[in-house]
């Protein structure tokens, strides 16, 4: 059931048939592989380095909860603070309604052209293929989303975008669609850094309207914040007349102080660095410096749904950090574009489906795509507890299903009959006597090759071992209780 | 101590050796083992595959199974299935809107540890050969599955006991800590990703030149075990269980 | 019904049955011991590591260290409130120009700038942050993005440890900038690498007696 007006939440088809597709792709998954055994190193390395980094992430676990709990009033608490300096905020409930907003606002000013930070938030909502419909031209300005943007192609991670590009591709792109681009242009990381400085030199240098995202907003104070590595982030903040951020509503914390806590947790967590090299905090506007005309639109957009499941409530706590795909087996195969939506990898698996209900799209089939390895919550700066939320939504969408099909599947039936052999004792010991068939069944090799129906995806890559002639149970009764 | 077995389904029906050898190691302690017959599985097969109704039969089985005086802990020989009864079924008892059973669930949850746990906390196993007379004159890797390593938190202690094994080598599995695949019904619901996984897994197996892979948990040396079989390679898998009741007299064979 | 009213609304019936929330522990270092030479030599081995030009002076020698960076610049603007002195020993080659309130400069006009020489407020030792809140002394937030490079005064008397210790130094409502090194990316193949949109050098001065 597609939920209208969300924008880019959805998985288009079932998660199993894109990783399949995603799967086949080796220059990808080589790249993929390279760029997330790096960062896992790092870090490691920068994350080792703190001797209170657990006691970090309660504090962040706990500031976050706090805040989620008490939304309403930061949310109230900041509006008052960044209007009375000078700020002005709008309300969006979902994707198409913050887009209208922003356009509005960017028609009000008169310009065409627009620089923007990289925001998760534009991203989902969709903001820059909105625009163009307006005639609106929107640059982006990070360098991994001007490759996506150039290379006409999808972001796949929401930290660097291009991840699934490697050096020589990122040359390509810029060799056949940057306008003025020295021909001459190797794939060293340094000259194509310096190409996209080139490039969009004359954009910021030129631009009225910048729109971006913001990591935090400060109720106590009606601060945003962002943080940023290239200087295209203080470029956008600083030099237009107008600036516009469009913020989930869940980035509101409590108190100023609570930063310390998440300027530690965020740049070990994401970028493996000690810290980013920019970040920039503004409060509404400041007098003589920057931006006169400064805007936030407030987003709901599912984030009120994903707040009424107090199981899943603890997914709005992630910071964007990243570091829960960087560490999973499953994305590092697959690939961001796998899970469809603006949000990929394990956070993206409970996130998208939160947000839109389990039911829209193909989104139910992305709780499944994880082996809940756990690699994920224990990166967690924030300690979201991605299996079990995931786990969670299985059974949602399990008894979303329930009644819906005439006839049931294959994993119905498999689970009713479960339930039943392994709800007592004396059932699995009754089936646990057809034992020695699969036995016979495997023959002499003593090796199960091939399997029907469903479990043909174990056998695919897996023989099964013959089973034993008696099982413990029986062993046991045999051995131990005759005695 | 008197100690309550629990089996899990697949020891039980695919691998009762392994059961068989926990039983030797405890009661070669000195320990009397039991086992009592209500017990069937954990229910994590259906937890984890989102059948939460069908799962509250199975949940429930357990807890009545466990949840009495006649023993002073339980334990098995599995880290996922016992990490299931800890945090999976007070999970499914609060979902479910059933307080009273989630009460249990955490009573049965608290007395329960896995093997290594057991082994080393409660009965301060540190030296294998020494204290259970185990002995494996092998060349052997060890792959510490998920739900034991970060859903227990065992840090290296099956590793630990593994490496005081008398007449044993433990050669380290490049990246370790990545996960086999497995993921219960992930292995059948996306198949193609965890067949991706798993060769990771066979070809880092096999680089260590070790005859055998051993770990913690039954299920994933199924996994695992079943795509060295399917590839020809040569390591076999075999429980940790199984390793530390290997004795001079009665070595297991591989 | 507003957005806004709508939005609230949500929130409210989301939360119902919500647990009041649990107090926050924090456990987390606020404070720490470490001596002024302790300090100088963790935010250098920071910086460097950023790959900043770092260089440990006294107060005396702040004109002529600013002059031997700026050697290749052929112009450099400061903030209204930086004490000149720190320029006294410019090449008369160098052309100076003040960003003072009424009297700012272009956006244009500084990227014709090669060189920005600005104070910080306080810097943090454990991360290799330097922080500049807007006072007279650092000026407005374009002045120190715009110019390809940035010197940056630090008085030794403003470096703390631990991000928790700048905190209580720092007025939030003012424009802050935050600078770990030179601008830098890791956007491809996640390996960092300097040199992107903001300032391309970063020549930092740890002062002595400042």
């Amino acid at each position: 059931m597609p939920a209208p007006g969300m924008g880019n939440l959805f998985e288009q088809e079932p998660f199993p048939q894109a990783a399949h597709r995603e799967l086949g792709n080796t220059q990808m998954r080589k790249n993929l592989r390279h760029a997330t055994h790096t960062i896992r190193d790092k870090r490691l390395r920068v994350v080792g380095e703190l001797p209170d980094w657990e006691q970090l992430r309660d504090a962040g676990s706990a500031i976050k909860n706090s805040s989620m709990i008490n939304l309403e009033e930061r949310l109230l608490e900041f509006e008052k603070n960044f209007t009375a300096r000078g700020g002005v905020v709008h309300w969006a409930r979902d994707a198409d309604e913050a887009n209208k907003i922003v356009t509005d606002l960017i028609k009000e000013t008169g310009s065409t052209e627009v620089v923007k930070v990289k925001s998760m938030a534009t991203q989902e909502i969709g903001l820059n293929e909105h625009l163009e419909t307006q005639g609106i031209e929107a640059f982006e300005t990070d360098l991994a989303e001007l490759i996506v943007q150039l290379g006409h192609d999808k972001p796949s991670h929401i930290l660097v975008p291009a991840i699934h590009k490697n050096r020589t591709e990122v040359r390509d792109i810029f060799l056949k669609e940057m306008p003025v681009v020295d021909p001459d242009l190797t794939d060293e990381p340094a000259r194509l850094a310096e190409a996209a400085r080139k490039h969009l030199r004359k954009k910021f240098l030129a631009a009225k309207v910048a729109i971006s995202g913001a990591n935090f907003a400060l109720a106590d104070t009606g601060t945003l914040g962002v943080v940023e590595s290239e200087g295209n982030g203080r470029m956008c903040l600083t030099l237009p007349e107008t600036l516009i951020t469009v913020m989930g509503i869940e980035k509101v914390l409590p108190k100023w102080e609570d930063i310390e806590v998440f300027m530690q947790l965020l740049p070990r967590s994401s970028t493996g660095e000690r810290m980013n090299p920019y970040t920039s905090l503004w409060t509404g506007v400041s007098e003589d410096d920057g931006p006169q005309n400064v805007h936030i639109v407030l987003l709901d957009n599912g984030r009120s749904r994903v707040l009424a499941d107090k199981f899943g409530r603890s997914a709005l706590n992630c910071i964007r950090c990243s570091a829960c795909m960087n560490v999973c087996p499953v994305y590092e195969r697959t690939g961001g574009h796998a899970y469809g939506s603006t949000y990929p990898g394990p956070i993206g698996a409970i996130l998208s489906p939160l947000m839109t209900g389990i039911e829209a799209e193909d989104n139910g089939s992305l709780p499944y795509a994880s082996s809940l390895c756990g690699a994920c919550y224990e990166a967690c700066p924030v300690k979201i507890n991605i299996p079990e939320i995931l786990v969670h939504l299985r059974g949602d969408d399990v008894d979303a299903n329930r009644g819906k099909r005439k006839i049931p599947t294959q994993m119905d039936l498999l689970m009713k009959g479960g339930s039943w052999a392994l709800g007592k004792g004396k059932n699995i010991g009754l089936l646990e006597k057809a034992l020695p068939l699969g036995r016979l069944a495997a023959g002499k090799s003593k090796k199960i090759k091939k399997l029907p129906g469903i479990a043909a995806g174990w056998t695919q890559s897996r023989d099964i071992p013959a089973p034993p002639n008696k099982s413990f149970r029986d062993w046991w009764s045999d051995e131990k209780e005759s005695k | 101590m008197r100690i309550a077995l629990f089996a899990t389904c697949i020891v039980d029906a695919m691998y009762p050796e392994t059961a068989k050898s926990t039983v030797k190691i405890l009661e070669r302690l000195g320990h009397e083992v039991i086992f009592p017959k209500a017990q069937a599985c954990c229910g994590q097969m259906h937890m984890n595959s989102g059948y939460m109704p069908e799962a509250l039969p199975v949940v429930e089985n357990h807890i009545n199974a466990f949840d009495t005086d006649d023993y002073d802990v339980a334990v098995a020989p599995s880290g996922s299935c016992v990490a299931s009864v800890k945090h999976q079924h007070p999970y499914l008892a609060e979902r479910l809107g059933k307080p009273e059973l989630k009460e249990r669930a955490v009573a049965v949850g608290k007395r329960t540890y896995e093997l290594s746990q057991l082994l080393v906390d409660v009965l301060g196993i540190t030296d294998a050969a020494k204290q259970l007379g185990s002995y494996f004159p092998e060349t052997i890797t060890y792959h510490p599955s998920c739900h034991g390593m970060r859903s227990l938190q065992l840090g290296d202690r099956q590793l630990d006991l593994l490496k005081t094994v008398g007449g044993i080598t433990v050669n380290e599995l490049p990246e370790a800590d990545q996960c086999c695949g497995f993921g219960g019904t992930f292995s059948i619901k996306n198949a193609d990703v965890s067949s991706a996984m798993l060769e990771d897994k066979v070809k880092n197996i096999c680089s260590t030149g070790a005859s055998a892979c051993s770990g913690g948990d039954a299920s994933c040396l199924m996994h695992i075990g079943g795509g060295l079989s399917r590839t020809g390679a040569k390591p076999k898998t075999l429980h940790l269980a199984d390793i530390l009741a290997s004795t001079m007299e009665e070595t297991v064979k591989l | 019904m507003s957005a806004k009213e709508e939005i609230l609304g949500r929130i409210r019936s989301a939360l119902a049955d919500a647990p009041a929330a649990e107090d926050i522990p924090r456990e987390y270092r606020t404070s720490s011991e470490m001596s002024e030479e302790q300090l100088i030599e963790m935010l250098v081995d920071r910086l460097v590591d950023y790959k900043a030009g770092v260089d440990v002076i006294d107060a005396a020698q702040i004109p002529a260290l600013v002059a031997a960076k700026l050697g290749q610049a052929s112009s450099v603007v400061y903030p209204h409130g930086l004490d000149t002195g720190w320029l006294s020993a410019l090449p008369q080659g160098i052309a100076r120009r003040i960003d003072e309130p009424g009297a700012r400069l272009s956006v244009a006009e500084l990227d014709e700038t090669s060189a920005v020489v600005t104070s910080s407020a306080v810097s943090i030792a454990e991360s290799g942050t330097i922080i500049l809140d807007g006072e007279p002394d650092q000026g407005r937030r374009a002045i120190s993005l715009v110019p390809d490079h940035h010197v940056c005064i630090v008085p030794v008397s403003t470096i703390v440890q631990l991000l928790p210790e700048a905190m209580p130094r720092l007025t939030v409502t003012r424009p802050l900038t935050w600078i770990s090194g030179p601008s830098a990316t890791s956007d491809i193949e996640l390996e960092r690498v300097e040199g992107v949109h903001g300032p391309r050098v970063l020549d930092v001065l740890l002062v002595r007696g400042l």
